[in-house]
């Protein structure tokens, strides 16, 4: 057995109304890549909070190498040797990448040291990196190693990786894990936070599994199969959605050569996007976060206008139409953003329900809100979808982001449309929830819709698309049947691991 | 028209005067707005600033005094600002606008009795035989102290935000507080202090409105000076040397305007004295147009309150 590094004992917190973590224990051993697993929700994020000094434990108790340790601040935990890389990254946009190092350092060198520091280190590492460049300009991919160079600069002895997955190519997935063995192999510990099973089976030699904030158990994740972590994190067996084969119809949605400038700052542009699809058709679209994603949604649910040949519903062409006259015209749209863009969150359900089923569902009367057909819609949403509410009345805010997204999908599926456009639908979901929406879409697939999943979670392409293309600096790859598909063909598409091979090699 | 009358040695030392509470207040702003938050109350502050460094300096007879007490009012009241929206978290447009109104009433209700004295004066520094070489000596070398230290003060900050690790706090909170706050900086502490920076400047700028610009007081004497320093923030694109050009073209447009009277312009005299606003406006505009936030360089996180519940 290795040095016991960090432990943790009895750690316990509260929230108003909510027991985040309850009497957490589990210990990591010096150099040991330890998994933290769970599902949204389960207390793995506030754990690590606290450990990294964010966040106070309301009781239980740490110990790092043997003395006691309790971080006032994250400055605390980093003077003991903790690093964090964020899900969401701790990134400044406008800043360069030395600075934004700089900025998680307790006493930075002068900038010019930095620089060449950090393009020794990165280098080292297999994670080429140039110091000036604006973080605002990078992908995804290398904005996390700005976060993981930020880390290793500290030489820590733990760093805890949050979900650090996501955002990346199955490319650069693998010459994260080849970085990750080599601290490991050099005696940092990785306390590394997961739902993806096969990532963990693959890197970690031990793993805790979390379910609503307590310790449920723990596993050598290189003996388990997925399936057994996965019903120790969910507790409960999951079954995949079916899908019934659905007759492809006639094409309900072409897009041609479409252009498109980004609305928004740092944004990539549309860059002639070409595809069409067929009733009863779901087209999966991949890439990682900052592709282009935001701008599709927005060009074909209307926010972004075009020509008017360019985007055409179920033949006509509607490139020049807004958003309510694309619903008019059969198209509805889920933007991945729940808070802000696809609800309003002070308002309640059923006046959500309202702002985009007013056209399709009839729900205005002369100008004057038909309030009982209204409630009437929200309700219908609230029963099919199993959306979990005291009522209709309460705002969406109050809801937890599964449920608001359970209620946000079923508003667009239930107004029969011939097009779906869903960015994200399942981000940030649990398991259970996600199945739920899967399904759905699936079945309104199977009645005669074409649909397009934009979405980030490949596991979740392959399992509801038909057909599968990658987003990829606001170009879109030629879609392929998902059938016969290879994760390697995949990540090729993805756009390999922007050049972050080649450093790996001349290491080698 | 007529330029004859107008001696150009003359207008651009007056420019330089006449710029300095706003560069002052507009320098002050900035810093404010690098940290996220967006003040609006920078009149109110200025004039606070005129009739506080106005009595303090009729009083102790020294018009240092005077200045150091129109920065301190300035900072007391931008501190009233900075414990609202940082700590009770009201919004910051509305704030700003209230404290902008308190001022005004307040100046007015403290300056009651001040009428019509005159108070200490503030000479030029002396330079003794430069200031008497041909248009340098009065453009260069025949100015107060203040002239010259909001020079070193563009010049400061500039240094500050730029090349200290102070700045790049500074710019990290008005980025991205919740990414500054997960690395463990104190968001709201060290907006506090910007906010409480950028009132001391707007307070050391209506110091100079009323000690040496006009020098006497009245009510409203700063006459729309703070929403012109907000406007240069704007136009300067949050650069401090910008600022400077901003000041000085406004000042000089305003100085100019009323040389063009003096000399008997035909151009009505309503339409001279709404010119340098009209100009703001029009530059604004240019500015603005056709790009976003990023291209404006705006800090991104300006006007959001920010409360680590999360």
């Amino acid at each position: 057995m290795q040095d016991i590094l960090l432990s943790v004992e009895g750690i316990g917190k509260s929230y108003p109304g909510v027991r985040a973590n309850d009497d957490v224990s589990f210990r990591i051993g010096t150099g040991e890549v330890h998994a933290l697993l769970g599902e949204n929700g389960a207390g793995k994020s506030t754990l690590v909070k606290m450990i990294y000094g964010l966040v106070k434990p309301d009781e239980g108790r740490m110990m790092l190498r043997g003395q006691p340790y309790a971080p006032v601040e994250p400055r605390a935990a980093r003077a003991a040797g903790v690093a964090m890389v964020f899900q969401h990254f701790s990134l400044f946009e406008a800043l360069n990448v030395a600075e934004n190092v700089a900025l998680g350092m307790e006493n930075p060198p002068p900038m010019r040291e930095l620089a060449a520091r950090i393009r020794s280190v990165s280098e080292e590492y297999g994670l080429p990196l140039d110091p000036s460049r604006m973080v605002g300009d990078l992908s995804a991919g290398e904005r996390q190693r700005v976060e993981i160079i930020r880390c290793l600069l500290q030489d820590p002895k733990l760093l805890i990786m949050d979900e650090p997955t996501s955002v990346l190519t199955p490319q650069e997935v693998g010459i994260l894990f080849r970085t990750l063995r080599q601290l490991s192999s050099e005696g940092t510990a990785i306390l590394y936070i997961s739902h993806k099973l096969e990532e963990i089976r693959t890197l970690c030699d031990a793993a805790t599994i979390l379910r609503r904030g307590k310790v449920v158990g723990s596993a050598d994740p290189r003996q388990s199969t997925a399936r057994e972590l996965a019903e120790m994190m969910v507790g409960a067996v999951l079954t995949p959605p079916e899908r019934k084969a659905a007759e492809k119809g006639e094409v309900v949605l072409g897009v041609t050569a479409l252009n498109a400038a980004s609305p928004i700052p740092f944004g990539t542009s549309l860059k002639e996007v070409s595809f069409t699809v067929a009733r009863g058709e779901v087209l999966g679209i991949a890439g990682v976060a900052g592709n282009g994603q935001d701008e599709l949604l927005l060009a074909l649910s209307g926010e972004l206008k075009s020509a008017p040949d360019r985007v055409r519903i179920a033949g006509r062409a509607a490139g020049d139409l807004g958003p309510a006259e694309r619903r008019r015209a059969g198209l509805v749209a889920a933007p991945e953003d729940r808070y802000g863009h696809a609800a309003a969150p002070d308002m309640s359900l059923v006046e959500n329900a309202f702002l985009t089923g007013q056209i399709r569902r009839n729900l205005d009367r002369g100008g004057f809100i038909d309030w009982p057909a209204t409630r009437a819609f929200a309700d219908e949403i609230i029963a099919t979808y199993d959306v979990r509410t005291p009522g209709n009345h309460v705002a969406a805010r109050a809801l937890s982001g599964g449920n608001l997204q359970k209620f946000l999908i079923g508003r667009e599926l239930d107004q029969s449309p011939d097009v779906i456009v869903i960015n994200q639908p399942t981000w940030g979901v649990d398991a259970a929830a996600a199945a739920a929406i899967r399904q759905a879409i699936l079945n309104r697939a199977a009645e005669g819709a074409g649909v397009v999943v934009i979405s980030q979670d490949l596991d979740e392409l392959l399992e509801v698309s038909d057909m599968f293309a990658v987003l990829n600096e606001g170009r879109l790859t030629r879609p392929r049947p998902v059938k016969g598909l290879t994760i390697d063909e995949i990540g090729l598409m993805m756009g390999g691991a922007h050049g972050m091979e080649v450093a790996h090699h001349v290491e080698a | 028209m007529d330029f004859g009358a107008i001696n150009p040695t003359i207008l651009i030392a007056s420019l330089m005067v006449a710029a300095v509470p706003i560069m002052l207040a507009a320098l002050g702003e900035l810093v404010v707005e690098k940290s996220g938050v967006l003040n609006l109350g920078v009149e109110g502050m200025m004039i606070i600033g005129a009739i506080a460094g106005f009595v303090t300096a009729v009083h102790t007879g020294s018009p240092v005094a005077g200045f150091a007490g129109g920065a301190v009012a300035g900072a007391l009241l931008s501190l009233v600002f900075a414990f609202l929206t940082q700590f009770l978290l009201t919004n910051q447009v509305a704030t700003g606008l209230a404290l902008t109104l308190f001022g005004l009433g307040l100046s007015s209700l403290a300056g009651q009795g001040y009428n019509g004295i005159k108070p200490p004066a503030t000479h030029a520094v002396p330079f003794g035989p430069l200031a008497d070489i041909p248009f340098f000596g009065r453009v260069v070398f025949g100015h107060d102290w203040m002239v010259y230290a909001s020079i070193a003060l563009v010049a400061l900050v500039w240094w500050v935000l730029r090349a200290t690790r102070l700045g790049l706090v500074i710019r990290a909170v008005g980025e991205n507080h919740e990414a500054a706050h997960s690395l463990g900086y104190k968001v709201n502490r060290i907006r506090l202090g910007c906010t409480v920076f950028g009132g001391a400047m707007a307070g050391l700028g209506g110091a100079y409105v009323s000690l040496v610009r006009v020098p006497q007081w009245t009510d409203g004497i700063t006459a729309g000076a703070g929403w012109i320093a907000l406007a240069i923030v704007v136009f300067a694109s949050w650069k401090p040397w910008r600022v400077l050009i901003g000041a000085y073209l406004f000042g000089g447009i305003t100085v100019l305007q009323l040389n063009l009277q003096a000399a008997g312009s035909r151009i009505p005299v309503e339409y001279l004295s709404m010119s340098p606003y009209l100009i703001t406006i029009l530059v604004l505009v240019i500015m603005s147009s056709g790009r976003g936030r990023a291209g404006l360089n705006a800090p991104a996180a300006l006007g959001q309150n920010f409360h680590a519940s999360r």
